[in-house]
């Protein structure tokens, strides 16, 4: 175990190292975070009864979303790791007495919990200081920010489980430019980062809820904002907690198949 | 103890001619030619031996290394290191051996080295004093000093390959695995690297297998030498056997590689 975490540690500590690229990251966010509350402003001025979520909860979907945008994110994928594949790299780590599955897991969720720990705070402050009703509102309750942070870590969880899927499999298509292009599209769509899930139309949405998509940001953000709740939040999690044994089991059989037909790639 | 006997390994190779007509044929039709990259290799080295693993450029001595070190599955054959089969052990296999291969790189690249070396401590489980006095003794030797503290992207070549083999050797492994460690080193550096592994063969008792394509390296480290070529061990003898006198090293050994016709 120990060694795990020392791998946490090290990516962790890596992750620190770009305050430039975090000071950048959280000014895009702002803009990013800004704009989609003043398009949902438009819209919710229109006919705002229509609407599945009230404003206020959609305004706090936005920032929480923005300033955890490192620990959902489709795209926050380890370069390095997908490189090493792709030119064998990886070797060294296969030469190491350590498991690679649970290895490509923890380097993929630190380097998610280094780059959201830089960048969380900034945004959740100014968006906590915003007047009404654009600004962060506080949890719901207390019980619901339990559950809220529950529902975030496994959503964490989740979302690195699909990653590590796309590095496991990166070492069958050995380039992991189509797989990723594919697998970000598909996830942000899904998972609620471009348009909550409450949004759409209902049949697609019932659908849409019970993949593992809808079991990454989905439901934590949902739950905080007060959109999710009992016995629908209960189920949420549940979900949450079989799609991360699922991907993790997936990911590791293709593991264990891809290390025995293996080809490192070059001299 | 490495016993390896008729290892075989096909690799399947996607092949076409150049042009635009081929490539569009090969969106549909795609040819495979099997190129056997190892045929048969059976050798055994005993404990504390040093050999020069040689050959031309794709001869499989990459692929060989790769099966020793746990990393490519054969396609049949046996292969024993210190009793186990490495493919198969990988876990307990891999704390046995040290692997440097001189194209890649283990340090991480944005922190400084000695942040690397922390790290494998930690993965090979290596006790506080093991470790403390390894990486004392091989700062020394290595003249690492204060190349520890620099990250590894800063380091010039020769440089990063001595932290590089100093990361290979912190676990104290039996056996280690040289996959071209002089590559693109400069005289002073390739010295130094030489002299060192030659005092860690005396010194520890380490296993050396050493792959290169710098014959000094072989005229300076092994007396043993292995040859294959094309997939097939072609001959497996000492260095003063190939000798014909008057030649250099460079020179005895194209004339090798051109009697066996590689």
């Amino acid at each position: 175990m120990k060694k795990y975490l020392s791998f946490f540690r090290l990516r962790f500590l890596m992750g620190l190292q770009y305050r430039t690229a975090a000071w950048a990251g959280v000014a895009t966010q702002f803009v990013w975070g800004g704009l989609e509350i003043a398009m949902f402003r438009a819209f919710y001025q229109a006919e705002p009864e229509r609407f599945p979520m009230t404003f206020s909860a959609t305004v706090t979907y936005i920032w929480f979303q923005q300033a955890f945008l490192a620990l959902f994110a489709s795209w926050m994928l380890e370069n390095e790791i997908l490189e090493s594949i792709k030119d064998g790299n990886i070797a060294y780590e296969l030469c190491r007495p350590i498991r690679l599955y649970p290895l490509l897991f923890v380097r993929g969720l630190a380097l998610r919990m280094a780059r959201a720990s830089l960048r969380c705070m900034p945004i959740l402050v100014f968006a906590v200081l915003l007047p009404e009703p654009y600004g962060l509102r506080a949890p719901f309750s207390l019980g619901a920010f339990a559950v809220f942070i529950l529902s975030m870590v496994l959503g964490l969880l989740v979302t690195v489980a699909f990653g590590t899927l796309i590095y496991v499999i990166t070492f069958y298509t050995i380039s992991p430019q189509g797989l990723r292009l594919v697998a970000t599209t598909v996830m942000d769509f899904f998972n609620g980062a471009v348009i909550p899930l409450p949004f759409f139309p209902d049949r697609m949405r019932e659908v849409m809820e019970v993949l593992p998509f809808a079991a990454m940001q989905n439901v934590p953000l949902r739950i905080y904002s007060g959109d999710l709740w009992g016995m629908d939040a209960v189920r949420a999690i549940g979900l949450q907690m079989i799609w991360l044994l699922i991907l993790a089991a997936v990911g590791q059989g293709i593991m264990t198949r891809a290390q025995r037909k293996l080809a490192v790639q070059g001299g | 103890m490495i016993e390896m006997r008729d290892i075989c390994k096909s690799y399947k190779v996607a092949k076409r001619n150049a042009g635009f007509k081929e490539a569009c044929r090969a969106l549909f039709r795609r040819e495979y030619e099997t190129i056997q990259a190892l045929d048969h290799i059976s050798f055994t080295i005993g404990d504390g031996e040093m050999v020069g693993y040689i050959g031309p450029n794709g001869a499989g001595k990459s692929s060989t290394i790769k099966i020793l070190s746990g990393i490519l599955t054969p396609d049949s054959g046996t292969c024993l290191v210190n009793g186990r089969t490495p493919w198969k052990d990988r876990i307990s296999h891999v704390r046995d051996i040290g692997v440097v291969f001189g194209q890649r790189t283990q340090l991480w690249w944005d922190v400084p080295v000695i942040d690397s070396y922390e790290l494998l401590k930690d993965i090979y489980s290596i006790s506080h004093k093991t470790y403390n006095r390894n990486l004392e003794e091989l700062t020394t030797l290595l003249n690492l000093g204060e190349l520890l503290r620099t990250p590894a992207r800063q380091l010039s070549l020769g440089q990063r390959m001595r932290c590089e083999i100093a990361a290979s050797l912190l676990h104290g492994p039996r056996i280690l695995f040289l996959d071209e460690p002089t590559i693109g080193l400069d005289a002073v550096s390739k010295l130094a690297v030489r002299e060192f592994i030659l005092r860690q063969n005396e010194e520890h008792g380490t296993t050396v297998i050493l792959t290169t394509h710098d014959m000094q390296d072989i005229e300076a480290l092994t007396r043993r030498i292995i040859l294959i070529g094309k997939g097939r061990l072609l001959m497996d003898g000492n260095l003063d056997q190939i000798r014909r006198g008057g030649e250099t090293i460079d020179e005895t050994v194209a004339e090798l590689y051109k009697s066996y016709q590689i």
